[in-house]
């Protein structure tokens, strides 16, 4: 059985994110990290592992060459190697040039199932394994908050509007998980002293046989036109906790004469 | 610009915003069409005049009967193929967002997702998207039709001006892996305690209560202050709170006067729920989290010590 898991590296929470006003590209100058969703991911994947007896792990991203050591925390996990394509060819893709990389790596890893996380924190689309999964011709079910393999076939139970479905389908399909699934495991010391020696390889579009037309600026049906500043909004007052903090709720909800 | 708008319906009912953006699309100034699927979708296609739509497609196969995406994907494929529509617009919901991603691969469209307005400016259809939780509003365009475009739940009122609009039934072809994902079950939810809509006073909790049993913290306070107790999905999802207490995009919207979110990150899929409250308290340890940016009175800290001392003072204030 083989797991293909879609990560991506996004830039670190603590850093205030913004778009370039030259490029109109997110400015991915600063610290990255493993996109906290697809923690959740790599875990169901690991479990299913350490349920089976013969199982491989693969984390498939496509991101610039420094995502690789977000990638190796995914190994440090517990994931058994990863595959990045990193090609400045691929710059600038939207869902459109993303999806044409990522079907060919998993077409040519043939995975068993490939999992997404629910959403990448910068970008917010929550889309694109139905896309990947459209191009791969294999069924695909989304907001899985739970997932389990059955006599060849995930099931999975999903959020939606109107509470929850219960759907199955039978593998190879690519399946998106909610990040209330699980509770994503740290790496230990001896995952992470061994996640540098895990099998971790950068492609190039020659590698993957993508086309630059495929990809990239060039391969992508949607643009950026101009940044906006947000509405502006009312007063608003952000304090740092201390003693007082309460105190000062209770003073602002009696001044709004809430209590 | 020739438009079709996706109308998602669920039991015989066209989604709300759905029929926003039928509206919104209307006013556009070009036709306008609809496309409906699934059971009772004719049902629903009557009613879609009145919102602006010219002309309606249905088509009802039984592997359109489940709420599924791929097999929508193959008869929107069908139909986008047949009659060529340059704007085709979708309503967020969970299967409304698959369905625009899986066809837009399909057609190697372009998909702009998010979006809070959509316009024509100089001849072209332009979106607003917000992004970076919403500090930045960015224009979005498409460079090659048809276009694909996903509104961001809430963000067109519905517009009922009367009219009526042709019908016309359609039968797009299945292909047979579009249809190896199939539904086994709903779970009818049911609600527990006071409804979460009517509550002037909600006091929500999130991941950042840190184990289910933390609820209480929450609990404490709504008590003292005679409100109701609200969750989000991350918490709902993991079986610490019931689902019909979830606030956000595929739980329920809310408007009370006063909303305090404990340990909430604040994403786009939890504020469309409560944004519309008249006065949002947060308290997060971190100082980046996007809810700081959309609150009313905001303390960065721990709520393990600023809410369950909040609710004391609450306590003595009454008492005292
Ligand atoms: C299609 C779709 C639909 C969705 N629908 C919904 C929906 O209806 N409702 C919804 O809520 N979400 C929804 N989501 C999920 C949403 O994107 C977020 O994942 C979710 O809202 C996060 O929940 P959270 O804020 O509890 O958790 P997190 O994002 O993990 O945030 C927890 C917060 O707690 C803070 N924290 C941690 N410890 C402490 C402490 N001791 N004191 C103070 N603060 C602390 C952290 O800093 C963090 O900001 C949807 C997503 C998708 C893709
Ligand atoms: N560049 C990428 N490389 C690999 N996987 C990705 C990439 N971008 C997004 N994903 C996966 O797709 C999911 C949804 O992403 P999105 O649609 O961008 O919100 C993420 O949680 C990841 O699992």
């Amino acid at each position: 059985m083989k797991i293909a898991v879609c990560v991506k590296e996004v830039p670190d929470t603590s850093a205030s994110k913004r778009i370039d006003p030259e490029t109109l590209r997110l400015d991915r100058s600063g610290e990255g990290a493993l996109n906290l969703g697809d923690t959740n991911a790599i875990e169901a994947a690991l479990r299913i592992k350490e349920s089976s007896t013969d199982c491989e792990v693969v984390l498939i991203s496509m991101g610039p060459e420094s995502a690789i050591n977000s990638l190796r925390k995914g190994l440090a996990m517990g994931a058994d190697r990863a595959a990045l394509v990193s090609d400045p060819g691929a710059e600038g893709s939207d869902i459109i040039g993303t999806t044409n990389v990522l079907a060919a790596v998993l077409a040519s890893e043939a995975p068993d199932l490939t999992l997404f996380g629910q959403q990448s924190a910068d970008s917010d689309g929550a889309v694109l394994w139905a896309a990947v999964a459209d191009r791969l011709q294999q069924p695909f079910m989304s907001q899985a908050t739970n997932l389990e393999l059955e006599s060849g076939n995930a099931k999975v139970k999903r959020q939606t509007e109107y509470g929850y479905d219960l759907i199955e389908a039978p593998l190879p399909c690519v399946v998106a998980v909610s990040d209330g699934i699980n509770e994503p495991r740290y790496p230990s010391l001896k995952g992470i002293m061994g996640a540098k020696k895990k099998p971790q390889e950068i492609l190039g579009l020659d590698g993957i046989g993508v086309s630059a037309e495929e990809t990239g600026t060039a391969g992508s049906r949607t643009e950026v036109r101009a940044l906006n500043d947000p509405p502006a909004r009312g007063e608003s007052q952000v304090i740092e906790a201390d003693g007082e903090a309460a105190a000062r709720v209770l003073a602002f909800l009696n001044e709004k004469k809430l209590v | 610009m020739s438009t079709v708008v996706y109308v998602e319906q669920h039991e015989g009912e066209a989604q709300r915003d759905s029929l926003g953006l039928l509206s919104q699309a209307a006013g556009l100034g070009s036709d306008v069409c609809a496309v409906v699927l699934g059971e009772q979708a004719a049902a629903v296609a009557a009613g879609l005049g009145a919102y602006g739509a010219t002309r309606v497609y249905v088509a009802d196969s039984p592997a359109l009967a489940s709420p599924l995406p791929q097999a929508r994907v193959d008869a929107l494929e069908a139909l986008i193929s047949e009659h060529g529509f340059e704007n085709v617009l979708f309503a967020s919901s969970v299967l409304t967002a698959d369905v625009a991603a899986g066809l837009a691969s399909r057609l190697r469209a372009g998909l702009n997702w998010g979006l809070v307005d959509l316009r024509v400016d100089g001849g072209q259809l332009v979106g607003t998207q917000p992004a970076l939780g919403d500090s930045v509003f960015v224009d979005v365009g498409w460079t090659s039709t048809p276009r694909l475009a996903l509104v961001r739940t809430g963000a067109f009122e519905p517009k009922n001006v009367g009219g009526d609009a042709e019908v016309i039934p359609f039968v797009p072809e299945i292909a047979e892996w579009s249809t190896r994902a199939t539904l086994l079950d709903r779970e009818k939810t049911v609600s527990e305690g006071p409804a979460i809509e009517e509550a002037e006073i909600i006091v929500a909790g999130g991941r950042g209560l840190g184990a289910p049993e933390h609820f209480s913290v929450v609990e404490v306070l709504a008590a003292e202050l005679g409100g109701a107790v609200a969750a989000t999905r991350a918490v709902v999802d993991a079986g610490w709170y019931p689902y019909s207490t979830q606030v956000g995009q595929t739980g329920k919207t809310v408007t009370p006067k006063l909303y305090i979110a404990c340990g909430i990150s604040g994403a786009i899929q939890h504020k469309v729920g409560m944004q519309n409250a008249s006065v949002i308290v947060a308290i997060n340890k971190d100082k980046n989290a996007p809810i700081f940016d959309y609150c009313d009175f905001g303390v960065i800290g721990d709520l393990h010590e600023v809410v369950p001392k909040l609710a004391e003072l609450v306590r003595q204030q009454k008492s005292g």
